[in-house]
């Protein structure tokens, strides 16, 4: 087969256009928002700054069965879609993986918080019954006590920090008044009156939903107060304190912090659907759909807490309180005020998301800065070029003329392998790049072995003819055999392994295949040709 | 150019030499992760990949000493250090996940802008940004050891299968066993440097691998093809010697060209490839140095006890048994 020198060169040409074409496609490929993608081959996150997250179905709460976790990571992994959609990366990567697991990778993200946040709404949903702050005024005090117990020093906040000395002195004070600035509350007098009262010091009032609310300088604090065992002790029986969704904040520069039941009333897989509409006065409201055994229960409890607050909580992140006008049955509706549709939309589809049966935890977080991953390419394609300069002159040094058709096969090797990892629609990553290193090694090696093998028979006083004969067809056999055996390892280690190795696997195996083809394939075509054009030829430059 | 033309080096007889480097390098290799097992270490040095923790890099835009980060961070448990040799730290902690509403990144970030300001785009100034994290689960981490071991020798089996029908047993067993030997001399090294284990580093290893099959591949596929022609009263010593001889050439350019290229990817690719780079230039000297002093003594010894009894050659041996056993050695009897 392929006998005929022009049959050859065309294939050649062929495979290395087409390449050429899908590299170029690539490159000029538009994402989403109409901007150029400005890449040959897709980079990897750790190439190119993004973040990737690894979300596995939390069983600790209630163990599933196969099939209900099956169930539970496809309606998850379409609300994560959905999610990320929102995030506005471009070409967001949502994939199931194994059978329980799902992977987000988002290139080019860089506020890792919103991404995570906007990951793990999509979680789970309970409906928690709001307690009025008064309900606390009994352990007020001891709580107060207990937490100055715990942090004598932040009882009283501007004399102690300052007071340290340290090289970044003069940066930390700077920065601890634009804390007092930002936090505005905190006067003079207030300060005093924080040293017997660390916790309502720092609460900055009440809001319209009955949360308290807490300055975004004072939340670090706070949050460390209630994580105090003594504090959570001191809480009345089955309630607890949760945080609000920041992205739903009334108030600027402010938290909220809710008090309310930690037993819910009803969680999201009792919710069977949730859609945004508009009332007959076209206000948006949230109608929702519960199952009629759950409905059967929520009509007792919303009955038994006519005018009480119902926190939506989503993750343990409160996202709004409804006021429950009536018992509500399986129906229930959900008025929203002055709110926009948007906003309804999003109220349901935080109920939809919730309708799971377990929430969605982040197992695995990689994320890498724009910064580090474009001087990791730069810094690459030093070494690359530099690496590659140095084989090249090995090669011609060594081989000569023999060396330089090496080389263009080697170029040709390049074009065909990116070409066929852009055509996979592979990504390079960090791992991926040791196997193109390797296959490029296996691909010199290829016509080092037949090009030493040819010297031997020439030594053996063969025609050059013969001895190129002889020398691939002799080399081929052992280029072979390492070619399978690479790729078999490739083979075992995409289906056993995880992300990175399976990059890594697929890279490898791209260049083994092209390795071969230009090694064996182009290097003796272009090798025939020069022997073609002098028919008399006396000898090879070798 | 050419060099080692004609080689005509007695590798085979060099072998108990060779096989006294191979002990040695892996007696220290194994002892060391003995050691440090023994004291609870782990005998491998493995990163958060594998234990689950997480890892923040910070950069710092001016220099800064480790102490002044220890000052700001706070927290006793926090491994900090510096990565490369720029202004970038690494801070390493055990614990994974949410803690008090916050991920160990915000921890950081926050534990950080007590002393140092951050910096925000569209504002000058700041001391530090956020370069890279990695944040593992435990059980993401244990996964992943178990996936790569099953990955290796799942391969191994493989390979094992594919040699033997491409060669024979004894090929395919030596040839395994030298890539084995290379892996547990790499591996030795990361644990006697104490080198942490990432997921760069099992890339590493795989590469390593797949480059000493290659390698033990090529000189045996040598002996294969020398082992069909007659013998002329030459030994299998002398045929293993001549293959390896034969190939030298090529080993040792192919070696220099792709180590021509890692060592510029150690100059030149920054401190995020440096330590994968290094297992990478380790690993395939190691490899070189096994496919000439380990596969072919080990395929040596395996001949040496299991003879191969093919119905020609047991004809010759019964005409010729007592002669030849009186010349040669039992192991090099075998002629066709």
């Amino acid at each position: 087969m392929f006998q005929n020198l022009k049959v050859r060169l065309g294939l050649i040409a062929l495979l290395t256009l087409a390449s050429i074409a899908v590299l170029v496609a690539n490159y000029n490929r538009k994402d989403a928002k109409g901007e150029k993608f400005r890449q040959i081959v897709t980079l990897g996150l750790d190439l190119q700054g993004g973040a990737h997250y690894a979300m596995e179905i939390d069983e600790s709460k209630a163990a599933l069965s196969d099939k209900e976790r099956a169930d539970a990571i496809d309606r998850a992994l379409k609300v994560v879609r959905l999610r990320v959609d929102e995030l506005g990366v471009s070409e967001p990567v949502v994939q199931k993986s194994g059978s329980d697991r799902i992977i987000v990778e988002l290139a080019g993200q860089q506020d890792q918080s919103r991404a995570k946040e906007v990951l793990q709404k999509s979680a789970f949903l309970e409906f928690q019954i709001v307690h009025d702050y008064g309900d606390l005024q009994a352990v007020m005090p001891r709580m107060e006590q207990a937490i100055a117990a715990a942090f004598p020093n932040e009882a009283k906040p501007a004399a102690g920090a300052p007071s340290t000395t340290s090289p970044g002195g003069l940066l930390q004070t700077k920065q601890d008044s634009a804390r007092r600035d930002s936090a505005g509350t905190r006067t003079d007098t207030a300060a005093a009156a924080a040293a017997a009262k660390p916790f309502e010091s720092k609460i900055a009032g009440q809001g319209p939903g009955g949360q308290l609310l807490v300055a975004n300088a004072d939340t670090p604090a706070v949050r460390r107060y209630l994580e105090l065992p003594g504090v959570r002790a001191l809480l009345p029986r089955g309630t607890q304190f949760l945080w609000g969704v920041p992205a739903v904040e009334e108030q600027r520069g402010f938290s909220s912090l809710w008090f309310v039941d930690s037993q819910p009333m009803m969680t999201g897989e009792s919710l069977q659907n949730a859609q945004a509409t508009t009332d007959q006065f076209n206000r948006p409201i949230v109608t929702f759909e519960l199952s009629r055994r759950a409905g059967r229960r929520f009509e007792k409890a919303t009955g038994d807490h006519l005018g009480d607050k119902m926190a939506i909580v989503l993750d343990d992140r409160v996202f709004t309180a409804p006021v429950i006008n009536g018992a509500i049955n399986t129906r229930g509706q959900i008025e929203l005020g002055k709110a926009t549709m948007e906003d309804a939309s999003e109220l349901a589809l935080v109920l939809r998301a919730g309708a799971l049966p377990a929430p969605l935890h982040i197992v695995e977080e990689r994320s890498v800065g724009p910064s580090l991953g474009s001087d990791s390419i730069d810094k690459g394609k030093i070494a690359g070029i530099v690496g590659i300069g140095l084989v090249v002159l090995m090669m011609i040094g060594i081989y000569h003329f023999s060396g330089a058709l090496a080389v263009a096969a080697l170029v040709i090797y390049v074009i065909l392998s990116l070409g066929m990892l852009a055509a996979l629609r592979a990504t390079l990553t960090f791992p991926g790049i040791a196997g193109l290193i390797l296959s490029v090694g296996m691909a010199v090696d290829a016509n080092v072995l037949i090009f030493e093998r040819i010297r031997e028979e020439l030594d053996r006083g063969r025609s050059v003819r013969a001895a190129v004969n002889e020398g691939f067809h002799h080399a081929l056999r052992a280029i072979v055999d390492s070619n399978v055996s690479t790729l078999i390892t490739c083979a075992i280690l995409f289906y056993t392994g995880t992300g990175p190795i399976r990059g890594f696997a697929v890279t490898l195996a791209v260049g083994v295949v092209s390795s071969f083809f230009t090694a064996v394939f182009t290097t003796r075509t272009l090798m025939s040709l020069y022997l073609e054009r002098r028919k008399s030829v006396q000898s090879l430059s070798i | 150019m050419r060099f080692f033309q004609n080689a005509n080096y007695p590798f085979l007889q060099w072998r108990k030499r060779a096989y006294l480097i191979t002990a040695a390098m892996l007696l220290v290799g194994i002892g060391s992760m003995i050691y440090h097992s023994a004291r609870g270490e782990g005998w491998l040095h493995y990163g958060v990949d594998f234990t689950g923790g997480t890892v923040v890099q910070v950069s710092f835009t001016h220099p800064v000493t480790a102490e002044q980060v220890r000052a700001a961070a706070g927290h006793s448990d926090w491994e900090i250090t510096r990565f490369g040799s720029g202004n970038d730290y690494v801070v390493r902690t055990p614990r994974f996940g949410q803690e008090a509403g916050q991920d160990a990144q915000s921890r950081v970030r926050q534990a950080l802008s007590s002393r140092f300001r951050e910096v925000v785009r569209g504002r000058p100034g700041g001391d530090f940004s956020i370069a890279r994290t990695e944040a593992v689960g435990p059980k993401a981490g244990s996964e992943l050891e178990q996936r790569a071991l099953i990955a290796i020798l799942l391969s191994f089996a493989a390979i094992l299968g594919y040699l033997a029908i491409r060669f024979e047993w004894r090929f395919a067993t030596a040839a395994v066993i030298a890539t084995m030997h290379d892996v547990l001399v790499t591996l030795g090294f990361l644990a006697v440097t104490r080198t942490e284990i990432s997921l760069g580093t099992v890339a590493a290893v795989l590469t390593v691998l797949g480059y000493s099959m290659h390698d033990t591949i090529i000189v045996f596929d040598r002996v294969r093809e020398d082992l069909a022609k007659p013998r002329h009263g030459r030994t299998f010593v002398d045929i293993l010697n001549k293959a390896i001889n034969e190939t030298l050439p090529r080993t040792l350019l192919t070696v220099a060209t792709v180590m021509a290229t890692l060592v510029s990817l150690l100059l030149f690719g920054g401190p995020v490839i440096f330590g994968f780079t290094l297992v990478l230039v380790l690993g395939i000297a190691i490899g070189t140095f096994s496919s000439i002093f380990v596969a072919s003594p080990v395929l040596y010894e395996i001949e040496r006890r299991f003879p191969r009894a093919e119905k020609r050659e047991q004809a010759v041996r019964s005409s010729s048994a007592q002669r030849s056993k009186l010349a040669r050695p039992a192991a090099e009897v075998r002629s066709r």
